[in-house]
């Protein structure tokens, strides 16, 4: 540490993390004036948040009494849609991304296929699925084909992209022993590049199902179906019992979700 | 890898051996099945009148959406500021929240493995699997609409993903920094600043600008369920059907969400 002095009168200082001071003070000046202009136009109402605490802490109570049984119907319509629509979207999405994936990794597309993939990945990871929602919707109408087409199409966003990585890091000398036995493009393909890249293919299935879900569930709130519909009219009626069941069965779901897929990626590797 | 044998007893190569073969039947049929099931589901609910009628729908949104009207732009400039400043306040408050949680979630640094790793556990996970929209809702119903609601759902939401990865980070720190550290004498806090904080700087601040980016997609559809930025502009226009705006809505909305992902992308890149 160049800037430690061992002599008795001086006390040792921690290096800055940035070492350039006029950088330094430049950064940490423009952070403070971007906080007072922030902060400056922000505009809260105070005394509507006071008068809002007390409803937080209603709603906060209500997690200790959640209310299963009253609108449990909607509840049980609305969770096996967001399930279905999840469950249907990944495997659409999975379908779809493979041969995009393909053609977005370097190595084995040509150019053309390379840019036309890459543009479909980068559309589809720019907006959000909310955004898609809201256009589906207008297009198909209310219900859950919207919402199972939003998800698919950012589910092909999300693992094409991720595919194609995958396969530009995979191991050159085993897709060139395939090629030279005189394999056919869809052989090399099967037996040179698949085994490689298909633990992780499936890995990243099991957690895009779990994304799915996740988004799944305020699909609803633009009429694209799912379990978000009953939850916005719950927020709106101040049902914060049967808001706080949802919420809890949505984090039950998730946290299942996330367990075993931490078993299956486990197993895989 | 398996031999199968043909009545005449010439044996053939195989992949797989049969039982391992009819499972993998199995449960490729089950499979499908459950897909059928979905599908069935969602074509009953589907009014497929609607869905041969789309092209011909998708068309005449196209052609009311174009051309954008630009001159709405004037009004995009201040949720623009407001989505831009609930993305990164936003983030800045999570952060203040995320720390300490990920030091009590990460098993070398908590102080109490039966009670208080579970609980942080607990809270990154409700924080992770409640997407922002729903934050934002339940907010806006509770301390009414506006920038502000929008600002704690992002932070809210964050919570979770930047605490996950810190105290992962946490957890694959070199140790033996630490034991140097322990061996001066320092105290449990001088341990944490000396020993632990440098090594997990440069993954805080790759997680803090990786969420930013996140935070900007997000908070751009905040509005939609009233709690600010420019998201507000797109339900008003959309609730108008005025299709001009909502083009040059979201084709700034892409805009903001491209540059946001350069400048992520530059600044992680200088700190790893």
């Amino acid at each position: 540490m160049s800037t430690a002095v061992t002599s008795p009168g001086r006390k040792w200082k921690r290096p800055p993390s940035i070492s350039n001071p006029a950088l330094r003070w430049a950064l940490i000046i423009g952070a403070l004036i971007y906080l007072v202009a922030a902060f400056a136009t922000i505009d809260v109402n105070w005394s509507r948040v006071y008068e809002g605490l007390e409803r937080g802490k209603k709603f906060i109570l209500a997690f200790s009494n959640p209310n299963f049984v009253e609108r449990w119907d909607d509840i049980y319509d609305g969770m096996l849609e967001s399930i279905i629509m999840a469950f249907s979207s990944t495997v659409v999405g999975v379908i779809i991304s493979i041969p995009i994936g393909l053609g977005a990794a370097r190595n084995i597309a040509p150019l053309p296929v390379y840019l036309v993939c890459r543009s479909i990945i980068a559309l589809s990871r720019a907006l959000h699925e909310i955004i898609v929602a809201i256009l589906l919707v207008a297009i198909f109408g209310f219900g859950p084909l919207a919402g199972f087409l939003t998800l698919a199409f950012a589910t092909i966003g999300f693992l094409s992209k991720l595919l194609a990585e995958d396969i530009e890091d995979s191991d050159k000398s085993q897709a060139e022993a395939i090629k030279a036995t005189g394999s056919s493009w869809l052989q090399w393909i099967n037996y040179g590049i698949q085994p490689q890249v298909m633990p992780r293919l499936i890995g990243l299935s099991i957690y895009r199902l779990d994304i799915n879900f996740r988004e799944s569930a305020i699909l609803g709130l633009v009429g694209a179906g799912g379990i978000g519909a009953t939850l916005n009219t719950a927020f709106d009626r101040y049902e914060f019992d049967t808001a706080a069941a949802i919420i809890i069965i949505i984090i039950a779901i998730v946290m299942t979700l996330e367990y075993s897929s931490g078993l299956i990626r486990a197993r895989l590797q | 890898m398996a031999i199968t044998q043909t009545p005449d007893g010439t044996k053939v190569w195989a992949l797989r051996d049969t039982r391992t073969q009819l499972t993998i039947w199995a449960k490729w049929f089950i499979g499908t099945a459950l897909f059928m099931y979905c599908w069935q589901q969602i074509s009953a609910e589907t009014n497929w009148d609607f869905f041969w009628d789309a092209p011909a729908i998708a068309a005449d949104i196209g052609g009311r959406s174009v051309p954008p009207k630009w001159d709405y732009m004037s009004k995009l400039w201040a949720p623009l500021w407001d989505t831009l400043n609930i993305a990164t306040l936003g983030t800045a408050l999570s952060l203040v929240m995320a720390v300490p949680i990920a030091f009590l979630a990460a098993r070398n640094t908590t102080p109490n493995a039966y009670i208080l790793r579970p609980l942080a556990l607990l809270i990154i996970v409700s924080s992770r699997s409640i997407n922002s929209l729903i934050w934002a809702l339940l907010l806006v119903a509770i301390i009414g609409p506006g920038v502000f609601a929008g600002l704690i759902a992002i932070s809210l939401r964050s919570i979770g993903f930047c605490a996950k990865l810190l105290y992962e980070a946490i957890e694959e720190i070199d140790q033996s920094q630490v034991e140097a550290i322990t061996a001066t004498g320092a105290s449990r806090w001088q341990v944490m600043l000396y020993g632990i904080v440098p090594q997990i700087m440069p993954a805080l601040a790759g997680i803090t600008v990786f969420r930013w980016d996140i935070n900007i997609r997000e908070s751009t559809v905040l509005g939609l369920v009233g709690a600010g930025g420019i998201g507000l502009q797109m339900q008003g226009s959309l609730n108008t059907l005025a299709w001009p705006q909502v083009s040059l809505i979201l084709l700034v909305i892409l805009l903001a969400v491209l540059i946001s992902e350069w400048v992520s992308a530059k600044v992680r890149g200088a700190i790893i």
